[in-house]
């Protein structure tokens, strides 16, 4: 197999791989829970924390001024990653939960009321699920379900029933358990075509796919940067500008006011009215670098390197384990991502996760907090294994090799 | 580093391959008692009948789904239960949660293991003891503990009608 990226070279960029687990090179493949960190993301928040350590938007001293300029340039570089219309459609958060948390409470609060529809997917994870809980106990919003086809697609034959009424569509587009894409043009239509608004979990779409905001025609888009080789502690939200400037703020305090009086505040402009508290602006240096680095490798070369391991993983574990693994997601790479969950039929995936320990052999093993996801499998967790761009073929048949040992062991 | 095998010893396996006491009872007279990990979506249901005049658990039985530690702690647990006295369900619930979480302290250096000898005194824990190789790897002690705090909302079930 040909690569369009050079491995060896990116494997190289991130200090973790020089650790040996029980002796072994750890074969990294929970990305989707969390990514690795390129050494140049550690020096460039070292860098910050070192050269202009300051805090933001605040100081007229040199090295404020320099900090400042290294978070608003962070943000210009997430607009331009995303192809977002102005820069200031990008609101920073603590990561993805906390983006459509601010949409559930600022946009939803003050546009939905008793029994307006939110259409969701079985497929979301649970920060595109309880938020929405949390709106239909205080507020009695309608939520509405999407279903899944029997080989893990969103199921659309209802979708004009369901979105009857609609105010918010919103949907992962990747999910997380299965990898399955979605088509999010095509539900960004229908969603408008009602009147409703379409909400994007990007959290697993960002960090391997070109993601470009317009040509979605999505309303909001959330993304966390750990997950997309930055660091933990920043993530954020994209909105259409029109729409930030006539939500309410979500949490109130510093930086996000013009004034305060004892009988009232104003707001600031958008961003900064959703960005309350000293934000962690040196993170979003290290998220800066990372998107430097992917931007380098190319977002087209990421998912042509995702798609033919994910092709070359599913095949090996085919080959070498038949029916008696199985493969929860589409076979076809075309439609997935290289998120891929799989069970045997009688290990339980935390023994399955706990020998491929052994090998350092990194996996997740839970229901992925998606349960209600876990239910329409009608499997209480499955084992997985998620590539990103410093994975290979080795990493793969270290996988299948370490499943194997997993499967004789517990071999009834 | 701690290997497979002290976690995963061929007692563990056994009843993880033939579980004991697998089954239902009718509720009631039987009582039910179900346990969830919300981390990996475990299950143990327990079924307890229970001799209301001699305290004696007269049968046992479990239902659920779960990893090999959780269901071989189920097994293992349903089998040291059944035929005691309450009574001493309840000293095998204190014994077998000291022998779990007394490694846990041990790593942070605070116990000097005196709680654990307390608590295993005069207790037989026969073939549990395989299950004390799971303090070596702290994410499945959760695993082993399932069965018995189940078992604890069992038997606590009862308490306000003994009063």
């Amino acid at each position: 197999m040909t690569d369009v990226l050079d491995v060896g070279r990116i494997k190289a960029d991130f200090p973790i791989f020089e650790r040996r687990v029980n002796g072994k090179p750890l074969v990294y493949l929970d990305s989707a829970s969390s990514s690795q960190k390129p050494r140049a993301v550690l020096d460039a928040m070292e860098y910050h924390a070192r050269h202009h350590y300051a805090n933001v938007h605040r100081g007229i001293y040199t090295i404020a001024e320099e900090s400042t300029a290294a978070y608003e340039g962070a943000r210009r570089k997430v607009a331009k990653l995303l192809n977002a219309r102005a820069t200031s459609e990008i609101v920073f958060t603590k990561n993805i939960t906390e983006a459509i948390n601010l949409v559930a409470y600022s946009w939803a609060r003050k546009n939905l009321g008793p029994g307006d529809p939110v259409v969701i997917t079985a497929m979301e994870h649970h920060a595109n699920i309880v938020p929405w809980h949390i709106l239909a106990e205080e507020r009695g919003i309608e939520l509405r379900w999407i279903p899944l086809t029997d080989d893990y697609r969103l199921d659309l034959t209802d979708l004009d029933r369901l979105l009857d009424g609609a105010k918010l569509v919103s949907v992962t587009a990747m999910s997380n358990v299965l990898g399955t894409l979605n088509d999010i043009r095509l539900l960004a239509d229908a969603a408008h075509a009602v009147g409703a608004r379409l909400l994007v979990d990007a959290a697993q779409a960002v960090p391997h796919l070109p993601v470009d905001v317009q040509a979605w025609d999505a309303d909001f888009v959330g993304f966390t940067g750990h997950k997309m080789l930055g660091p933990t502690g920043i993530g954020g939200l994209w909105a259409r500008a029109e729409l930030l400037e006539a939500m309410p703020p979500f949490l109130g305090g510093g930086e996000m006011i013009t004034d305060v009086r004892v009988d009232g505040f104003e707001p600031n402009e958008v961003p900064w009215k959703f960005e309350a508290g000293t934000m962690p602006f040196v993170e979003a240096s290290g998220l800066s670098a990372a998107i430097d680095y992917l931007s380098a490798l190319g977002m087209d070369a990421v998912r042509a390197h995702e798609k033919s391991l994910t092709e070359y993983t599913l095949s090996a574990l085919e080959e070498r384990f038949e029916g008696r693994l199985h493969i929860h997601g589409p076979r076809d790479v075309e439609q997935r991502g290289g998120a891929i969950s799989f069970l045997f039929d009688r290990i339980h995936a935390h023994d399955v996760a706990q020998v491929l320990d052994e090998d350092a052999v990194c996996v997740r093993a839970s229901h992925h907090c998606a349960k209600p996801l876990m239910r329409v499998l009608g499997v209480p967790a499955t084992t997985r294994a998620s590539l990103y761009v410093y994975n290979d073929e080795s990493d793969a048949d270290a996988l299948v090799e370490s499943l194997a040992k997993a499967e004789k062991f517990f071999a009834v | 580093m701690p290997g497979l095998e002290d976690l995963y010893r061929e007692i563990i396996l056994d009843h993880y391959r033939a579980p004991r006491n697998r089954g239902e009872l009718p509720v009631p007279p039987a009582r039910k008692a179900e346990g969830f990990n919300p981390l990996c979506g475990d299950e143990v249901v327990l079924y307890l009948d229970i001799d209301a005049d001699s305290g004696v658990v007269r049968d046992v039985k479990i239902e659920g789904q779960g990893c090999s530690i959780s269901q071989a702690s189920s097994s293992m647990m349903s089998a040291a239960v059944k035929g005691k006295p309450v009574q001493d369900a309840r000293q095998l619930i204190r014994a077998f949660k000291a022998l779990m979480s007394i490694h846990e302290s041990k790593l942070e250096g605070e116990s000097d293991g005196s709680d654990l000898t307390a608590e295993l005194e005069g207790v037989r824990l026969g073939d549990l003891e395989a299950l004390q190789g799971v303090v070596k790897f702290p994410v499945r002690i959760k695993c082993a503990t399932l069965a018995w705090n189940t078992l604890q909302q069992g038997l606590d079930e009862r308490e306000p009608a003994e009063a």
